[in-house]
This record gives C-alpha cells, sequence and structure tokens, in this order.
C-alpha cells in the first residue's frame, strides 16, 4: 500500500471510529505524523469537556453499549436559558410511543410543561416522561433504547 | 454460579460484597443516590447506576428504581446487603417474579422466620428454648395485663414485625404496661407499617448471645459460632466479640444446636443469625431470628477464617454447603467496635459533616471495615454507623488491648464519633471482667 493509501486508511478508521462512539474531536500523532478530525456538530453550542455522569465509565470490564455512562461527547450548557430534562427513573429510554410511531419531539420542537417528551420503560411499564418545563428542543441527549439513570440528562431545551 | 450481581445498598456493606464478588470473579453493579454520587467505593464495581435521590424511599428502599436498575444491568442476582430491603418479604418475592436470585432466603422462609410470633411457634416445635410470653398476638391492653400477670413482670411488650432495636417497651407493672402497649404499638407502626405487638417475660440483666449459621436449599445448616452483643445502647449494638465468654463447651454446643434445629424446622436457606438471651443461670432463650448477613458479621470471621459473603454468594449460586462442622474451629477472641459519627458528651447526638482527616489504623490483628475516604461528608440520610474496628487475637486480654491500641490511632476529625466511648468500655472494670449484660451500658454510661 502506498503512503498516501494507508493515510487514507487511517482516516477511514479513525472516523469510523469517531461515529461508532459519538465522538467529537480525535487526535493522533505518530512520530512526525499528526492527523486531527473534528465533527460538525449541528445540535452542539459549545465545545466544552462533558464531565462524566457517573464513576461507572472510569472502571474498564465490561463493553456494555447500554451503560448509562458511556460517553455521549456532548457539550454542557454553558449558555443561559438553557435548561436539561433528566431522567426522573432508571429504565431504557424510547423516544416515541412505539417502534413504528413517531418521536415525542424532535430538535427544533416546543413544548410546555405537560407535554410528554419521551417515554422510560422500568419494570415493563412505560412511563410517560412529561417536560415540566417550556422552550424549545435544542438537543436530544439520549439514544432511543439506552438505559438511563436517574438524573441523567435527556434534553436540552431553550426555555421560553 | 451467579455471573453479575446487584448490590442494593450502600457504603461499608456494598464495598464488602464488592470485594467478595471481585475476589469470586462475579461482575458487580453498585447503585447510588445522589448522595453517594462520588463515593470511591463506587469505582471498584463495574458499573455504578445513579438510582434516585437522597430519601432512601426513593432510593434504596425503591423496590421499583431497583429492579429497574437490575434488568437494564442485566444481572442475575441481588444482595440486599443488611437494613433496607434485606428482611423485606415483598422485594424477595418480586426479585423470584423477575427471575433474579435473591441472595438470602425465600420469600417463604424469610417470612415465616421474620414474623416474631410465628418464629417463637416454630422454636417451641422445635424444641428449642423460648422466653415465656403471650401465645401469639395482644389485641389490647386489657390482654396484655392478663397476659403480663399470668407470666410476672417485669415484661417486655415487642412489634411483631420489628427488628433492630425498635418498637419495644418494658413494663413493670398494669399502670406502666397501659402506656407501654399504646407506646410501642404506634412505634412498631410507624417503624414497620406494621402494629401487632405480642408479650414477652423480660429477662433482668441478660447477654445477648446470637449464632451465626449458614443453610443451603438442600436442607444442609452450618454454624459458625456465637458471637456476644451484650454491649448495646438502647438496644443498638455497639461492641460484638466471639466466643461469648462465659459460656462452658457444653452450653456452647447446646446453643448451636437449637439454632440449627430451629433454621432446619423452618426450612431456611442462606445466611441467618439466631438470637437468645442468656441468663444469670446460664439458661438461653430464642428471641428472633436475623434473616440476613449482619453488621458485625466480621467477627465470626476472623474467629472462624471463613468468608461468610462469600458463602452468601455461593449458596445463592446453587452451591451446596460442602464444608463438615468439624472443619469450622473457632481460633482466638475477635472483638468488633462500631464507630457512629455521633457524639457521647451530648447523648450521642448525630454529627454530621466534612471529615477533613481520616486515618484508620492498621498492623496485626487488626481488620477495619469502612467505606470512608478523607474530605467525605457524612449526610443526615441513612444510619450513623461510619465504620467496624475488628482486631483478632489469641486470648481476650491481648484482643481488648489491640482494640485499645487500635481506637486510639484511628483519626476522624473533625466530626465527633463515638470512639471515646468505646475506650471508655474496653477500660471499664466490668467489661473486662465479664461481668456485662445488654443493661450495662444504660446503666453506667
Amino acid at each position: 500500500m502506498t503512503p498516501e493509501a494507508s493515510d487514507l486508511k487511517r482516516i477511514k478508521e479513525l472516523i469510523q471510529i469517531m461515529e461508532e462512539h459519538d465522538l467529537v474531536e480525535i487526535q493522533m500523532e505518530h512520530g512526525q505524523d499528526k492527523v486531527c478530525l473534528k465533527r460538525a456538530q449541528p445540535q452542539a453550542t459549545n465545545v466544552t469537556a462533558l464531565p462524566m455522569p457517573g464513576p461507572a465509565g472510569a472502571v474498564g470490564g465490561t463493553a456494555r453499549s447500554t451503560g448509562p455512562a458511556g460517553a455521549q461527547g456532548q457539550p454542557l450548557p454553558q449558555e443561559e436559558g438553557l435548561v436539561e430534562i433528566k431522567a426522573p427513573l432508571v429504565g431504557t429510554f424510547y423516544q416515541a410511543s412505539g417502534p413504528d410511531s413517531d418521536p415525542y419531539v424532535e430538535v427544533g420542537s416546543h413544548v410546555d410543561a405537560q407535554m410528554v417528551v419521551c417515554v422510560i420503560e422500568a419494570m415493563k411499564v412505560m412511563n410517560e416522561i412529561k417536560a415540566e418545563t417550556s422552550g424549545t428542543i435544542m438537543a436530544v441527549l439520549a439514544r432511543n433504547g439506552q438505559a438511563v439513570q436517574y438524573g441523567q440528562p435527556l434534553f436540552r431545551v431553550r426555555s421560553d | 454460579m451467579i455471573s453479575r450481581v446487584l448490590i442494593a445498598n450502600r457504603g461499608e456493606i456494598a464495598l464488602r460484597i464488592i470485594r467478595a464478588c471481585r475476589e469470586m470473579g462475579i461482575e458487580t453493579v453498585a447503585v447510588y443516590s445522589e448522595a453517594d454520587k462520588g463515593s470511591p467505593y463506587l469505582d471498584f464495581a463495574d458499573e455504578a447506576i445513579c438510582i434516585g435521590p437522597a430519601d432512601p424511599a426513593q432510593s434504596y428502599r425503591s423496590i421499583p428504581r431497583l429492579i429497574s436498575a437490575a434488568e437494564i444491568t442485566d444481572v442475575d442476582a441481588i444482595h440486599p446487603g443488611y437494613g433496607f430491603l434485606a428482611e423485606n418479604e415483598e422485594f424477595a418475592q418480586i426479585c423470584q417474579d423477575c427471575g433474579i436470585t435473591f441472595i438470602g432466603p425465600s420469600p417463604q422462609a424469610m417470612r415465616l422466620l421474620g414474623d416474631k410470633v410465628q418464629a417463637r411457634a416454630l422454636a417451641l416445635h422445635a424444641g428449642v428454648p423460648v422466653v415465656p410470653g403471650s401465645d401469639g398476638i395482644i389485641k389490647d391492653e386489657v390482654e396484655a395485663i392478663k397476659v403480663a400477670n399470668k407470666i410476672g413482670y417485669p415484661v417486655i411488650v415487642k412489634a411483631a414485625a420489628g427488628g433492630g432495636g425498635r418498637g419495644m417497651r418494658v413494663a413493670h407493672n398494669d399502670i406502666s404496661l397501659r402506656t407501654a402497649f399504646g407506646a410501642a404499638c404506634a412505634e412498631a407502626e410507624a417503624a414497620f407499617g406494621d402494629s401487632r405487638v405480642y408479650l414477652e417475660k423480660y429477662i433482668l440483666e441478660p447477654r445477648h448471645v446470637e449464632v451465626q449459621v449458614i443453610a443451603d436449599p438442600q436442607g444442609n445448616a452450618l454454624h459458625f459460632y456465637e458471637r456476644d452483643c451484650s454491649i448495646q445502647r438502647r438496644h443498638q449494638k455497639m461492641i460484638e466479640e466471639s466466643p461469648c465468654p462465659v459460656l462452658d463447651q457444653k452450653d456452647r454446643e447446646s446453643l448451636a444446636q437449637s439454632a440449627l434445629r430451629l433454621i432446619k424446622e423452618a426450612r431456611y436457606s442462606n445466611a441467618a443469625t439466631v438470637e437468645f438471651l442468656l441468663d444469670k443461670d446460664m439458661a438461653f432463650y430464642f428471641i428472633e431470628v436475623n434473616t440476613r448477613i449482619q453488621v458485625e458479621h466480621p467477627v465470626t470471621e476472623m474467629v472462624t477464617g471463613q468468608d461468610l459473603i462469600k458463602w452468601q454468594l455461593k449458596i445463592a449460586g446453587g452451591q451446596t454447603l460442602d464444608l463438615r462442622q468439624k472443619a469450622i474451629k473457632h481460633n482466638g477472641v475477635a472483638i468488633e467496635c462500631r464507630i457512629n459519627a455521633e457524639d457521647p458528651a451530648t447523648n450521642f447526638t448525630p454529627c454530621p459533616g466534612k471529615i477533613d482527616r481520616f486515618l484508620p489504623p492498621g498492623g496485626p490483628g487488626v481488620r477495619v471495615d469502612t467505606h470512608l475516604w478523607q474530605g467525605a461528608t457524612i449526610s443526615t440520610h441513612y444510619d450513623s454507623l461510619i465504620a467496624k474496628v475488628i482486631v483478632h487475637q489469641p486470648t481476650r486480654a491481648e484482643a481488648i488491648a489491640t482494640m485499645r491500641r487500635a481506637l486510639q490511632e484511628f483519626v476522624i476529625s473533625p466530626i465527633k464519633t463515638t470512639i471515646p466511648a468505646c475506650l471508655e468500655i474496653l477500660s471499664h472494670n466490668l467489661y473486662v471482667k465479664n461481668k456485662v449484660d445488654t443493661g450495662f451500658i444504660d446503666r453506667n454510661f
């Protein structure tokens, strides 16, 4: 393989890693060579490091992708007027009422306090989660089918 | 064998269970409330899940949140520790219904022995001596007075669903029994949601002696000798030791066999502690069974060299008790001091706060079980037990000397702790000479 072709292969591998793990930026140095890749983020407002929501991520061991403390690569809201909707339960997050239904909300949706924004399934019971705030959805922070823990941020809302 | 355990508890017992699991290659999931966020012991688990706010009702005692956490982390078993839901039959049943192994007895055995009145009846049936008392629940004051006069004062009113020394009141005559009855019912309702009470003869100046038992579902049961827990303040244990220093070999054997008979009669499996009162004539009387692992289990671990938590995990994982009673030997003397964040100088008021300096003791014969660290903040939400210091030496005199040395070394500042109270007890003439009973602390301190 030519040097340029192997570089390209490496870059493609890095891009794949970024997408798989939802990373925003990756830098790799090898001797004289340096590669720096940044992913465009339509939802991001700031690019500051996100502290891990729980201590579990630090310890190695299982490669469970449903780990609620898995890295999300989303920045912390620094702007004023941004409110997080946090999980009031432990369970599995779903964006819609059923697999064939439309999501309750998306980025750009307007919500009011009583509106259902998602479902958290706990012990086979589907719990409808209300926004409890009024504003516009700026970010969806959890993935469909992801396990979430108590207090985990699910949505970012710009208050009215 | 179990492969992944969720620990439905917090603090030192959660850490204890994580340690046993790690050594057995079992993966661990710890749960925590927002008040325990950032505790270093959570990092030792393979995963940690926040399940709710500080209030135990919405976290450590919330069955839906615990089961939900268990489901999303795909565990095959739950260890309930002690306190919280450890003796909650509903929780044990729900775990079973959800296909999660509950590391403890079956809901049926728990139900049977957890009800103090039923346990008494079972003991009688198994030929285990019981404290003279009512045949069952006492309906009202009138019945209480009738029974009390039959068995003779003083009497103690006790909650049927009770434990942890709560829902109990002593009465010396008909008049005080009226008040005691009402007070005990009210406290029982508040603490356990069950106001049913029964009556027992109040044994004067008894020693509290309990036998550690482990059983498997095949009907095998082994005892791990006894612990003397007479050093209690308002029914809360402060210091425990093994062996009971006043029992002779014959009585010790008799006590242990009684405990085993009761456990087998109840078809119980996993860990249990059978509690007795020992009167001045060395006669013993069964009072209750604790259907869980206990705070003071390290005392037994030190004198037998057996890891009780590992036994719990093995039994729950389907292993039979492949150990012969003869193989469990009792070596030397072990003493445990419970250290609470309370100020002995102000009647043991709780002392929450930040720990700026934390230097636990070490050296030969010393074991410290604690989840605390320098910089930890003791909150008001959970009980005040912050550490357990356990010592093990060939003789009681050496064990006391080591415990004194260890407690003097132990630095926990600036919060107040019960270390000074423990030191006072350990130097008290009566304690050193084994002339104590469950009223010793309340009388002398």
